[in-house]
């Protein structure tokens, strides 16, 4: 068994009376692409908003790189080493595709801040060749210039990616990364996701389209309620009872 | 793989910029605005707003105490031409660093809040300072008669090289009077600085993360900024702009009064900025330039000089257009300046800038080339 990266440890978050997590366990490898499955509102989305540090949990604790992320703030969270796409696109719609990826890029050379105020922005020529890659991996290179606000939903997606993959992370959280897409889109996004995968890139992967999740997973998680109710590989996974009877109600399969 | 030819472009503007900002006495002329209390009035504004746009232009963060800022310098700069010299430099200095100062604190408080709350927190500190002036702070302040200078004040360093002169001394920066034309010079070279800081910041990788908390600060922070900091530099910037522009008011004028820093103060420089163009680079310049020369120019005109504007017309037209337009001069300065603001508003959000960059727009649309990788979009300058 590979090295631990991220540990979920006994996680509890209630929301007023509602339990959204409960004594949640998740350990996840390096260098896995590891799916996370559920009904709505299971906490999918909760447990990462408590992996980023948008949310502080009830209790328990979560642990990166043998580092505990608990009451670090979100930029700390970030600079460890974790990008995260939303299920809602964030990006920064006013300024070009460009400057959306030269930011971030910036964020990791440069650190939390750092007033470099006599430093012209085009002479950082370095990161905007780096940029500019990651948009031609992206597909979105012919649109340097362009307001990322006028983007088409799949492209904002696409472009946050970009966004989170120019930081290098040790691990990135998509949150449903195809939502609302096409079709044409949806195999679009597998094939990049298949694409980065190569680079061993520790991902988790929030998604509903088992096309996707089956497409892309090493490993699999099944949340319901708040807390794990198996995890396996896909093809244990698929032939976990409790899991059918739970979520996928076999029909998806 | 990319040239930067915007190094070269931010030299050119500025060239062009510290041309049309030195020649300001000989265009302004046929204006009839060309006279050096109003021209310093343009200069020691544009500073104020420029430096305000740095904060509301780039953050998008609406403060509404900047004259807090403002007045401050003024008093600074008084007492400085009191105990020190009538030399303005180190009264500039002295103003600059104390705004800057409180503009650290005040920051640090408001800047937990964004949105509406931040800008009434701003206005709350502003009307604070503007109360304590008129009360506790009299000492200081000298109350509701203002700052002055007196004949017997400790000069301390003036006093080592001459004896004190009969009446009041008057400002000089080294010997050039702050009065008249050459206190406006010594206002526009400060201006092309503080203009040429400004935009370096914009084209800084400094500057692109401001706009970028701007456009959405939730993204900033999961990518790895602290934003906070960032914000509170922008204040203090700006606060400083401001402490400069009231230290330079108090050195073309030596008075300091409270009510520099009343809330209606600080809503100009916002009015001047909205105007103009709200983060481009220009745009609060010229912001300033129309309402300076509406309330100096507008509000001097009388029926007479109407009637001696519409003397080429028949006299039973002329008479009709005198009724309808003076209440739009005068007194009624405001009048046409509140039309205007509401059009501007409504029609070009992005004020005057936005309207010129769509003159532009319409005229290069025949030469359209391939947009250049470092062309920013839409960033104005």
């Amino acid at each position: 068994m590979s090295n631990i990266i991220l540990e979920i440890d006994n996680v509890q978050k209630s929301f007023g009376g509602l339990k959204a997590l409960s004594d949640l366990n998740l350990k996840i490898e390096e260098g896995k692409v590891h799916a996370i499955i559920g009904p709505n509102g299971a906490g999918k989305s909760t447990m990462l908003n408590v992996c980023i540090g948008q949310l502080a949990p009830d209790s328990g604790t979560v642990t990166f790189n043998g580092e505990n992320m608990i009451g670090k703030a979100p930029h700390e969270i970030n600079q460890a080493g974790i990008s995260r796409v939303f299920q809602t696109p964030q990006i920064f719609p006013d300024l070009s595709l460009l400057q959306n990826v030269m930011i971030p890029a910036l964020a990791k050379r440069e650190g939390a801040f750092k007033l470099n105020i006599f430093r012209s922005l085009s002479n950082e020529t370095e990161v905007q060749d780096e940029a500019c890659r990651i948009l031609t991996d992206i597909g979105l290179i012919g649109q340097l210039h362009t307001h990322a606000g006028s983007l088409s939903r799949g492209d904002k997606r696409r472009l946050e990616l970009a966004m989170c993959l120019v930081q290098h992370p040790k691990l990135l959280l998509l949150d449903e990364p195809t939502a609302g897409m096409s079709r044409h889109d949806t195999n679009k996004t597998i094939d990049l996701l298949m694409k980065i995968k190569e680079g061993g890139m520790t991902k988790i992967i929030i998604e509903h389209d088992m096309h996707v999740v089956f497409s892309v997973a090493d490993h699999i998680s099944v949340l319901a309620q708040g807390t794990i109710i198996a995890s396996g590989t896909p093809d244990e996974i698929k032939g976990n009872p409790k899991v059918q009877e739970a979520y996928l109600g076999g029909a998806h399969l | 793989m990319m040239k930067a030819p915007t190094i070269k472009n931010d030299i050119f503007l500025m060239l062009i910029f510290s041309a049309v900002i030195l020649s300001m006495p000989v265009w302004m002329e046929p204006l009839g605005a060309s006279y050096p209390d109003l021209l310093q009035k343009f200069a020691i504004f544009g500073i104020f707003a420029v430096g305000y746009n740095i904060l509301f232009g780039l953050t998008g963060y609406l403060s509404f105490g900047h004259a807090a800022f403002l007045g401050i310098g003024s008093y600074t700069a008084v007492w400085s031409f009191k105990l020190l010299t009538m030399n303005i430099l180190p009264a500039i200095i002295f103003s600059v660093l104390m705004s800057g100062l409180f503009a650290m604190l005040i920051g640090f408080i408001t800047l937990r809040r964004s949105g509406i709350y931040f800008s009434i927190l701003t206005l709350a500190f502003a009307q604070m300072f503007y109360n304590l002036a008129y009360s506790v702070l009299t000492p200081i302040t000298n109350g509701e008669t203002g700052l002055q200078l007196a004949r017997n004040d400790p000069r301390v360093i003036d006093r080592l090289f001459t004896e004190a002169g009969e009446g009041l001394p008057s400002t000089d920066f080294f010997g050039l009077a702050m009065s008249g034309y050459s206190g406006f010079y010594v206002c526009a070279g400060l201006l092309i600085i503080a203009f040429f800081i400004s935009q370096r910041i914009f084209h800084s990788p400094f500057g692109i993360k401001l706009r970028a908390i701007k456009s959405n600060q939730t993204r900033m922070k999961y990518t790895g900024y602290n934003t906070r900091p960032y914000l509170l530099t922008a204040f203090v910037i700006s606060g400083m702009y401001a402490g400069l522009a009231g230290g330079l008011m108090a050195a073309t004028d030596p008075l300091a009064g409270a009510e520099r820093m009343q809330w209606t103060a600080s809503g100009e420089v916002v009015l001047m900025t909205i105007l103009g163009g709200v983060g481009t680079l220009i745009g609060p310049l010229l912001g300033v330039g129309i309402i300076k020369y509406f309330e100096n120019i507008f509000s001097a005109l009388n029926e007479q000089a109407l009637h001696q504007a519409y003397a080429f017309m028949p006299d039973w037209l002329a008479n009709i257009m005198v009724a309808v337009t003076s209440p739009f001069v005068g007194e009624g300065w405001h009048l046409t300046l509140g039309a205007l603001f509401v059009l501007i508003v409504v029609f070009l959000p992005g004020g005057i800038m936005e309207g010129i960059s769509l003159i532009k727009k319409r005229f290069s649309k025949k030469s359209s080339k391939p947009a250049h990788l470092d062309k920013a979009p839409e960033t104005g300058n």
